[in-house]
């Protein structure tokens, strides 16, 4: 069964159609590139896949379990990183680790395991007794990621994980997807920086609340006849 | 059950994390108590009254002798001319003009009448009464002396007096204080429940980690009492450091049962929590928060008969007491603490803050969407 399927996904504010029929599916383990200008709907679409916005209609299974009556069930099964939030800055490395391990249901053993883990693959065991607000942002960025997977979900989320970073940073903080999808963890992950489309195994394009394309980098070059995924993504926004 | 053992951890570590919050919690209340308390003093004293005497005879030295002996009045001026008192008046270097006619000492001697002028100084209202009240008394038994005397009489035989004497129940000094520093008390833990709790979950929203925690499997429940019960306790702490406080400072009688002003507090700050969590779901940012708490944390503050006694409202202002959460606690704990009341006399105060806490709740939870 596949992680995540929709069909006519829809929601509406108003008049207003932020999101528009869309339908799609996300392999597993697959990582999956969720891009289009801002405003084009991927927010949306991204947050009733996460159980924080109700669809108007269409229907859309996250982890096997629908979005509008297992919608905590969803929740258990995800994991959500946000572009700036989602750390407590007040909390030291160590307390926001705990508390999410805790929050997920780790017994104490295991957040402790998890944590001596993560900090070493991080190599941040200097840094667990530091505020999170000590932290320069792209380590904030990587600790964050892998908060949001520490409870092993089978799919993680991340609304544009790497904003404002370098991209020596930013080529490490997709070394942790890879890491992440090879061991079978779907990673959904929405980006304006288009080198990094050309990571994802496959990527969407949406426009006016629409998906004018889906398929993989070298497939949609190909289609469009563009040399990288700027152009075919500047193609497809511009060409209406 | 772990899910809100997490939580609380969390909001611990960031309360005492904070400086500034560790501030407000120890250094509040001494501020409040000794400076409010002090500060807020209702008994007038040392009025100052201008004698215009017009007389000089040994009568109108009498009297004026007399007020200012009383120890309300303390002669400021006594002139011949009543333009100075006006001016002293409009100055306000006197709160009271005494004007004694000429031929004071005869007209009271030969006529049996004589009239004597009070020019009051009334921007105050109630100073004004008082003075009024006082300075009244004070000629009438002037008055009486007089005819005793004249009549040749002694006391004994003088006409008849009813003479009233009084003891003060509960607060037998009258000590403004001890009747100030157990509604100061009401208000310091008011503020807590009303404020931190609503601007704590609304700082989530604005610094945006209330969406992560969204996506979590934290129920509404769970996330609501982990937000609240950290300042239900810190609260419940400052009150038994306020009423420390004020046994220390004030030597605060505490006729009644501590318990029992636990107890009410304790059901009393879940309507203030409530409050907060219910102003939270419909603001953004922790200026609105705080504004839309201030604004009703200042009504009803002061019209719970913390400052001036809810008897003497108008008839309407009292209906709206009713549903003044803040004027319960201040006649509770009052009752409790100074006159010593029981359960009986509290259980009703009690059940309406209980039902009044249920309601609220009722209402912030059914208003919290975890999901929009």
């Amino acid at each position: 069964m596949q992680p995540i399927v929709t069909n006519a996904l829809t929601k509406k504010f108003g008049d207003f159609t932020a999101t528009n029929a869309i339908t799609f599916e996300v392999k597993q383990g697959e990582i999956f590139g969720f891009l289009g200008a801002n405003g084009a709907g991927k927010t949306t679409a991204m947050r009733m896949l996460c159980g924080l916005l109700r669809p108007t209609s269409g229907e859309a299974r996250v982890a096997g379990y629908d979005v509008y009556t297992q919608a905590d069930k969803v929740k258990r099964n995800i994991g959500y990183m946000s572009q700036r939030f989602s750390l407590y800055e007040d909390l030291k490395v160590k307390e926001n680790i705990r508390f999410y391990g805790g929050i997920y249901g780790l017994g104490n053993e295991a957040i402790r395991e998890k944590t001596r883990q993560l900090l070493q693959k991080l190599e941040m065991e200097a840094e667990a007794d530091l505020l999170v607000s000590a932290l320069p942002l792209g380590w904030k960025q990587k600790l964050a990621f892998s908060v949001a997977i520490l409870h092993d979900p089978s799919i993680v989320f991340l609304d544009e994980p790497t904003g404002g970073v370098d991209p020596i940073t930013r080529r490490q903080f997709w070394d942790l997807i890879y890491e992440a999808a090879s061991r079978g963890v779907t990673v959904f992950v929405t980006t304006h920086y288009m080198d990094e489309a050309e990571y994802c195994d496959r990527v969407s394009i949406m426009v006016d609340g629409r998906i004018q394309a889906l398929d993989t980098p070298r497939q949609l070059k190909a289609q469009f006849g563009a040399d990288s995924m700027d152009d075919v993504f500047l193609k497809l926004a511009r060409g209406k | 059950m772990r899910t809100i053992f997490f939580l609380l951890q969390k909001e611990f570590l960031q309360i005492f994390r904070n400086r500034s919050m560790l501030r407000i919690i120890l250094i509040i209340p001494i501020v409040q108590l000794v400076i409010l308390s002090n500060a807020a003093n209702y008994e007038v004293k040392d009025l100052s009254i201008d004698v215009v005497d017009h007389d000089l005879s040994s009568w109108s030295r009498r009297l004026t002798h007399k007020l200012t002996a009383s120890g309300y009045f303390r002669l400021n001026r006594q002139t011949f001319d009543r333009e100075d008192g006006f001016r002293d008046l409009q100055r306000d270097q006197a709160d009271i003009v005494l004007v004694i006619p000429p031929h004071f000492e005869r007209d009271l001697v030969r006529e049996d009448k004589v009239t004597l002028q009070l020019l009051v100084n009334a921007i105050n209202g109630s100073k004004a009464g008082l003075a009024n009240a006082y300075a009244g008394s004070i000629i009438r038994d002037f008055n009486r002396n007089i005819r005793t005397e004249w009549l040749a009489l002694d006391e004994r035989n003088g006409p008849p007096v009813i003479a009233v004497t009084f003891s003060n129940w509960y607060n037998t000094r009258l000590d403004y204080k001890i009747f100030m520093v157990p509604g100061i008390l009401v208000v310091l833990v008011t503020m807590i429940g009303a404020f931190l709790s609503g601007m704590n979950i609304v700082k989530e929203k604005e610094i945006g980690t209330i969406e992560q925690l969204n996506v979590t499997p934290i129920r509404k429940h769970h996330f609501i009492l982990g937000k609240l019960i950290p300042f239900w306790i810190v609260a419940l702490f400052e009150l038994a450091f306020g009423l420390l406080v004020g046994k220390l400072v004030f030597s605060l009688p505490m006729a009644g049962s501590l318990w029992l002003v636990f107890l009410f507090a304790a059901v009393y700050l879940w309507v203030m929590l409530g409050m907060g969590l219910l102003i939270s779901t419909f603001t953004e940012t922790q200026q609105q928060a705080m504004f839309i708490a201030w604004f009703f944390v200042i009504i009803f503050m002061l019209m719970s008969g913390l400052f001036t006694p809810v008897e003497n409202m108008p008839h309407w202002a009292q209906v709206i007491t009713w549903f003044n959460p803040i004027a319960y606690f201040v006649k509770v704990i009052r009752m409790v603490l100074l006159k010593g009341s029981g359960w009986a006399d509290i259980q009703f105060f009690l059940l309406v803050m209980l039902g009044y806490a249920l309601v609220m709740n009722g209402i912030a939870i059914w208003n919290y969407r975890k999901t929009s």
